[in-house]
């Protein structure tokens, strides 16, 4: 399949809403006199959030006047990154990562849960306009692999089981808590701490410790 | 000036230049895909790797500054598995259809991949495949072949000035396209044909009709416009194929606009291949002693101011040089080059020249552009504006109706009246030009065929007097010689002009222009008109006078004729050129003109000797040692010779109507290419569809 994936039914026309486009021009600001055009990735995320998480190409012509610069230049940054999606999505837009780390610690079974849960294989939204499911490269959070993103959202530590019950959630409309599905506090060990485990036994840390808490030491 | 050591070689080169430039001044071969010396540099095929000492890896040498001390290696062992190895990469995914491709035979990738690349491929997966993109009527695509090198990019964007092309997506599924498949957009559109090193960007109108082994090549010169743009013309048979761009860095670089290359079509069809005669009212084809015989009976009797004689746009230097020889034996004074009735003065010669040269517009840092549109009248000169001010400090000023030009410019005025208030340093742009160290005035044809062209032209000459851009040869203060300045320039758009004026084909005293022939023609004053190859004239206010046409293509002149002579096309016939900067240059046969037809030159000579005065050569070698006595400039091939400044123009008063534009289809200027399919299917693609939203618009 073609790796340009842009939607065929297209509105007529696109505009940023009072508030974004006060945000678009905070945003361009930023920028010195002529380089406007360093604001078109935050225009095109602004974009896609207000238009329900994909760009239509009436928003890339919004901001490729807005910004001065021809809109092929623009369109080539949206279709640079998967980050932008170019045709409609699901309500959820689940991007499952599979590299490496994530693959290690079983992504093929949060994909393989939602082909079975949703029928979703990369790509595919479910017809229900609830799921979109994408396929991505590292989302850099490896210490809790594998992840699943759901919009904004990361779900850590994912596994069959949990990535079913989180489906289930969200399609019941609940939202559970974004984090570790795992129930472990940030990225801890999963079996509570695994270091440094004999310096509640050891009274001469303890003491140590005391003294530097005093300012006895000098240390701080 | 960095020194590099090149494979034991020491070569200095100027700051700023690559590893890749010193390695070529070292005599070091370096392939290359996505490098181009007149492109950004990318970097991005890889293909360029050296070995460099102290790197940990190869580099690529054409985005790598050469640095003083740098020692470079192209011969190691290091470079050479580079070289396989990229290239293994880059025909990964590079379908193996030489046999089926229009490239084959003059493919870089073909050619590199049998000098450097590995023998055969560890690749057994599927090969990606990607979808051909529209791109016009002249560019085909067959995108699964592109290597992503992006020349064509940033040749639309950088030299073209279109920005439509570029590079979806990334990676495998990355894809080169124009926004939403958009025709191209350019006169320069077909170039990106020859910088795609591969056979992802092929002609259209050439799609799978010969292979390049095949083909005659001949180095000629273009007729489509007055740039003069260096070709080589490729026949096979008496049949011209395709038409290629020249290396001329004074005049083309290694442009060609695409009407220079694609209205070659246009030589096959329509063509006037056999004397014809009008009897009863209709054209019948005669053998040539009939038709010069009629032509002789006609003109006896008739008195020198009877007849007129008028060349058209593309003819050559000799053809219109034995016309007026001919137009003189018969003692008529009767005699005009300029079909478009521009009040051209040829009083002095640089009066009508480019006098800044092309090649100077890359000096100048203000433009003053009066009555042209250089995207249509010479879009490869538009081109090197273009180029100027993408460097920077270059400020441009129109008078005329605005256009987009590709860059940048401020529109003064519509017409006469700004063009004054410029030249009494009433407006802005005055202290522009006066401020400029090399200014200069582009003054095209829309302001000189007008009644009041002469005004405008010695108003033009005072602008330049005035603000400086008639700068004398100096020397500085290291004792250098400074060239000479000489911002006036004349941009014309018919490629046989200049030529023309040169010879003093123009009215002779009390002599007739083409205004005052046709008035003549239609009041019967003048019984006889000689049209070579003049089409772009009123044939309907020719009256009831005996036309003798003679030209290669069936058009409006020939409609009209009485008697047609058929003669060669460009290509067809050796002939000089002296293009807008005065430039003598010569094209060379390519072909056989069809049928009975003849070179031009031949026809006035066999003519005159039915008129019963032969004129004084019988070979073009004789014709051309006369032309030579005649006027100098003829002597010297392909230089640009500096003209003397002097009196030109006329002082008068200047109507208030907007300058207009000559070329109003960019696509459709003479008879070749009104003959040629391809312009045809370009003027609908590119020209209607804006001609209507201006009509609609109002």
């Amino acid at each position: 399949m073609s790796g340009i994936d842009i939607a065929e039914n297209q509105p007529e026309s696109f505009a940023f809403t009072p508030e974004n486009m006060a945000k678009a021009d905070a945003i361009i600001a930023k920028y010195p006199e002529g380089r406007q055009a360093s604001a078109v990735m935050p225009l095109l995320d602004l974009a896609q959030r207000q238009h329900d998480n994909w760009i239509p190409l009436a928003a890339i012509d919004v901001i490729s006047e807005k910004l001065n610069m021809p809109r092929i230049r623009v369109l080539e940054v949206a279709t640079f990154y998967t980050m932008y999606n170019l045709k409609p999505v699901g309500k959820y837009f689940l991007q499952a990562c599979t590299t490496t780390p994530c693959w290690l610690r079983g992504s093929d079974q949060v994909m393989k849960c939602i082909k079975d849960k949703l029928g979703l294989d990369n790509h595919q939204t479910s017809e229900d306009g609830m799921f979109t499911l994408l396929e991505v490269e590292c989302l850099g959070a490896c210490a809790n692999a594998p992840i699943l993103q759901v919009n904004d959202d990361f779900y850590e530590d994912a596994n069959y089981e949990n990535t079913a019950k989180l489906l289930d959630a969200l399609k019941k409309g609940e939202v559970p808590p974004v984090g570790s599905l795992s129930g472990r506090n940030v990225s801890e060990p999963e079996k509570g701490a695994q270091t440094l485990l004999s310096y509640k036994d050891n009274e001469a840390a303890r003491s140590y410790d005391a003294k530097i808490s005093a300012g006895e030491t000098g240390e701080k | 000036m960095p020194k590099l050591t090149i494979n034991g070689v020491e070569v200095e080169v100027p700051a700023g230049a690559s590893v890749l430039q010193a390695c070529e001044e070292a005599g070091a071969e370096v392939p290359r895909f996505c490098y181009h010396e007149r492109l950004s540099i990318a970097g991005n095929c890889r293909m360029c790797l050296v070995e460099m000492e102290r790197s940990p890896k190869p580099v690529a040498s054409c985005a790598m500054p050469a640095g003083d001390g740098m020692v470079i290696r192209t011969d190691s062992e290091l470079v050479k598995k580079a070289r396989e190895g990229v290239m293994e990469f880059l025909l990964i995914n590079h379908p193996l259809d030489c046999p089926i491709c229009d490239q084959g035979g003059e493919c870089d990738l073909q050619d590199q991949a049998m000098a450097f690349g590995h023998h055969s491929s560890r690749y057994d997966e599927n090969k990606r495949a990607v979808e051909d993109k529209y791109m016009g009527p002249l560019v085909n695509t067959i995108m699964t072949r592109c290597i992503h090198c992006t020349r064509c990019v940033r040749f639309s964007t950088e030299v073209a000035g279109v920005t439509d092309m570029g590079l979806l997506g990334r990676g495998e599924n990355a894809e080169i396209t124009t926004y939403l498949e958009k025709a191209l957009d350019s006169e320069l559109s077909a170039n990106v044909i020859d910088l795609c090193p591969v056979g992802a960007l092929t002609s259209k109108p050439y799609a799978f009709v010969a292979r390049p082994w095949e083909l005659r090549k001949t180095e000629t010169i273009d007729v489509m416009d007055a740039v003069g743009s260096n070709i080589r013309v490729d026949a096979r048979g008496s049949e011209v194929l395709r038409v290629l761009p020249r290396l001329h860095e004074e005049v083309n670089e290694e442009w060609i606009s695409d009407k220079t290359r694609y209205a070659c079509d246009g030589l096959k069809r329509q063509r006037l291949d056999r004397p014809y005669l009008r009897k009863d009212g209709k054209l019948q084809p005669v053998s040539w002693d009939d038709a010069f015989a009629a032509i002789a009976a006609k003109m006896k009797g008739l008195k020198g101011a009877e007849i007129a004689a008028i060349a058209g746009d593309t003819v050559d230097v000799e053809s219109m040089f034995a016309l007026k020889g001919l137009m003189t034996a018969l003692g008529s004074p009767n005699l005009d080059c300029r079909q478009d009735g521009a009040k051209l003065d040829a009083t002095t010669r640089a009066g009508y020249l480019f006098n800044s040269t092309i090649a100077g517009i890359e000096e100048a840092d203000a433009i003053l552009i009066v009555g042209a549109n250089p995207r249509w009248d010479a879009a490869v000169l538009n081109a090197r504006i273009r180029k100027r001010w993408l460097e920077g400090g270059l400020k441009v000023g129109l008078i005329g109706a605005p256009v987009d030009l590709t860059y940048k410019y401020d529109h003064l005025g519509a017409g006469a009246q700004t063009l004054t208030e410029v030249a009494d340093g009433k407006n802005a742009f005055a202290s522009v030009l006066k401020d400029a160290k090399k200014p200069m005035i582009i003054l095209g044809m829309g302001a000189l065929t007008r009644e009041d062209g002469a005004a405008v032209l010695a108003t033009a000459r005072k602008i330049a007097e005035s603000t400086g851009m008639l700068v004398p040869a100096s020397k500085d203060e290291e004792g250098n010689e400074v060239p000479a300045w000489n911002g006036f320039s004349v941009l014309h758009t018919a490629a046989s002009r200049v030529g023309g004026l040169d010879l003093g084909f123009l009215p002779g005293k009390g002599g007739a222009d083409v205004a005052g022939m046709l008035e003549g023609a239609s009041k019967g004053a003048i019984k006889a008109v000689y049209l070579l190859g003049a089409d772009e004239i009123d044939t309907q206010r020719l009256g009831d006078a005996f036309v003798i046409y003679q030209g290669h293509h069936g058009d409006r002149g020939a409609h009209r004729a009485d008697v047609i002579l058929p003669g060669a096309a460009y290509t067809e016939k050796d002939g000089l050129y002296v293009n807008t900067e005065g430039r003598v240059q010569m094209g060379l046969r390519a072909s056989f003109p069809p049928g009975e037809a003849r070179e031009d030159w031949a026809i006035v000579r066999a003519l005159s000797a039915h008129l019963g005065d032969a004129l004084p050569y019988d070979s073009l070698e004789q014709l051309r040692a006369a032309l030579r006595k005649s006027n100098e400039i003829f002597t010297e091939i392909d230089i640009a010779p500096e003209a003397a400044w002097g009196p030109f123009g006329a002082e008068g008063a200047m109507s208030e109507t907007g300058f207009g534009t000559t070329v109003e289809n960019f696509y459709m200027t003479d008879p070749i290419s009104r003959a040629s399919q391809t312009m045809a299917e370009c003027t609908e693609v590119f020209v209607l569809p804006k001609q209507d939203k201006t009509g609609t618009e109002g």
